[in-house]
């Protein structure tokens, strides 16, 4: 079995269960403030794991549910990018022609802007929120995946089950569905994969300069941005959700190339 | 006697780049070709590769239309093709392959399960066995009777068979061959046979096409074609058969 695949796995599940029982495993409020003295900046003990930060709230507990945005900006924003790239991405492969060439211009369109830039613009428009930045990234990032699927269809179009498809009068959604788009999942699901740590990653840095989750509530990357005024003394408040951003955005890279070694078509054919 | 097919004057090119790219080339891939397949018999069709024979296959299957001529089908027509890797989905069960042509016809349930049963034993595979697999779990040989299988099932008065053997071991060759001649006589099937292999043309048809790019050189029964070659093309190919 692959290694790769497993740690990756294990991983995303571990943090995935955090961020489910979130409310069973934080030890504290993530939102409760203690401004005294002896609560405040404390380094990591058995009563604060991950010590606590400049308002004497537990960074435990708010990295806790800071999971769960992290998580689920990562899935929802591929799962918005996938529908939009196989969508378009399949019209363009398997009707070709001028629809493929208005398809293509639009890719070619996504292609020119600087996304990052282009999504800080977007959400200082809409306003900064969660589901913004879900939608924001999803719309922003079908690009590449729709270029990829609409090669797997303009290849797998001329393969022979296709063509005995068309024989038999099977109708194009059959074709489409049935026949065209099974076979051309594999790299799909390497892609999504890899997207879902670039997706994490860009939610971390908008949530840290601002435009993501708005504090008090959590995300990784608004308690590194409240940490990094005290860089010097209290180290914890960075190092933490520096971290889970890491291993989280290393553990899906992880399972995308996993997949890629086990889903290859020149691997699979030699098996 | 009576004609299954009639291809007439057909004519099909392929034009490359354009647009940003260099000029445009035109290919003539099928260039004026007529002939005819007769009821319960088998017109082959051979050349050498490019010379346009799979461009006859498909126009005559209805999966490319000619830009110019005729092609008639009376009946139902079916296609089986080279590679029996590429021609069966690798994400369908062997059961599901055989019966698409059915379904997609809304044919009820009960019919389907029996007529899938009775043409798989018409290739010489077992239902039961075969069913649930999937073509990776089959050999080329076995591949190429579940793709003749799926054709079967709607009892074509046509099939055009391209390169049927070609890509298979020759021990395999010859029971895939005297299969098709069974099921012919059983079935009073025409067939449209191509290959590029004299031997096997030879073997299978009735009456022979020689096509040389793009064109049909000589028609002749398959006798008197192998006694008597009259184009001088027709002459080389049989000069290039190895003898032993």
């Amino acid at each position: 079995m692959n290694m790769r695949l497993i740690f990756g796995i294990a991983i995303v599940v571990f943090m995935g269960v955090s961020a489910l029982l979130a409310p069973v495993i934080a030890t504290h409020d993530p939102l409760e403030v203690d401004l005294s003295a002896e609560a405040r900046l404390q380094p990591p003990s058995m009563k604060h794991f991950f010590g606590t930060d400049n308002l004497g709230r537990d960074v435990y507990s708010r990295m806790v549910y800071g999971a769960r945005v992290s998580l689920s900006v990562g899935f929802i924003a591929v799962a918005i990018s996938l529908l939009i790239g196989l969508t378009l991405g399949g019209i363009s492969g398997y009707y070709g022609g001028w629809v493929d060439g208005v398809i293509m211009r639009m890719v070619e369109i996504m292609y020119c802007f600087p996304t990052f830039f282009l999504i800080m613009m977007v959400i200082t428009f809409l306003g900064p929120s969660i589901v913004n930045v879900m939608i924001v990234i999803g719309l922003t990032s079908w690009a590449g995946l729709c270029r990829l699927v609409r090669a797997e269809f303009l290849t797998l179009r001329e393969r022979d089950f296709v063509f005995s498809a068309r024989v038999q009068g099977v109708s194009h959604s059959r074709i489409i569905f049935r026949h065209i788009l099974p076979n051309a999942m594999a790299p799909v699901y390497v892609s999504a994969t890899l997207s879902v740590g670039g997706a994490i990653l860009v939610e971390s840095a908008l949530s840290f300069l601002g435009l993501g989750v708005q504090i008090p509530a959590p995300s990784w990357g608004n308690i590194l941005t409240s940490g990094k005024g005290y860089m010097d003394y209290a180290w914890w408040l960075t190092l933490y959700p520096g971290l889970a951003i890491l291993i989280t955005v290393l553990s899906f890279n992880l399972i995308g190339e996993g997949l890629r070694d086990i889903l290859d078509p020149k691997m699979s054919r030699a098996r | 006697m009576f004609n299954t097919a009639e291809i007439r004057d057909v004519k099909k090119y392929f034009t490359s780049g354009g647009f940003f790219g260099p000029a445009r080339d035109v290919v003539k891939a099928v260039d004026g070709v007529s002939f005819y397949c007769q009821k319960g018999r088998t017109f082959g069709l051979v050349g050498e590769s490019g010379s346009g024979k799979s461009t006859i296959a498909k126009l005559v299957a209805g999966i490319l239309r000619p830009d110019h001529g005729k092609v008639t089908v009376h009946g139902e027509k079916d296609i089986v093709f080279q590679d029996p890797y590429s021609s069966l989905n690798p994400r369908m069960t062997v059961r599901q392959i055989v019966v698409e042509p059915l379904f997609v016809r809304g044919v009820d349930k009960q019919e389907i399960s029996e007529r899938a049963e009775a043409v798989l034993s018409k290739v010489r595979l077992d239902a039961g066995s075969c069913f649930f697999k999937y073509p990776h779990q089959f050999s080329g040989g076995e591949r190429q009777r579940i793709a003749i299988a799926r054709s079967l099932i709607k009892e074509p008065d046509l099939l055009v068979l391209d390169e049927p053997v070609s890509s298979l071991d020759v021990s395999i060759q010859a029971d895939i061959l005297n299969l098709l001649k069974d099921l012919q006589e059983e079935l009073s099937l025409s067939y449209l046979f191509i290959s590029h292999d004299l031997r096997v043309v030879e073997f299978m048809s009735d009456t022979v096409g020689v096509m040389k790019s793009g064109r049909v050189v000589e028609v002749a029964d398959s006798e008197a074609l192998y006694r008597y070659p009259k184009d001088p093309y027709t002459k080389k190919l049989f000069e290039a058969i190895p003898s032993f």
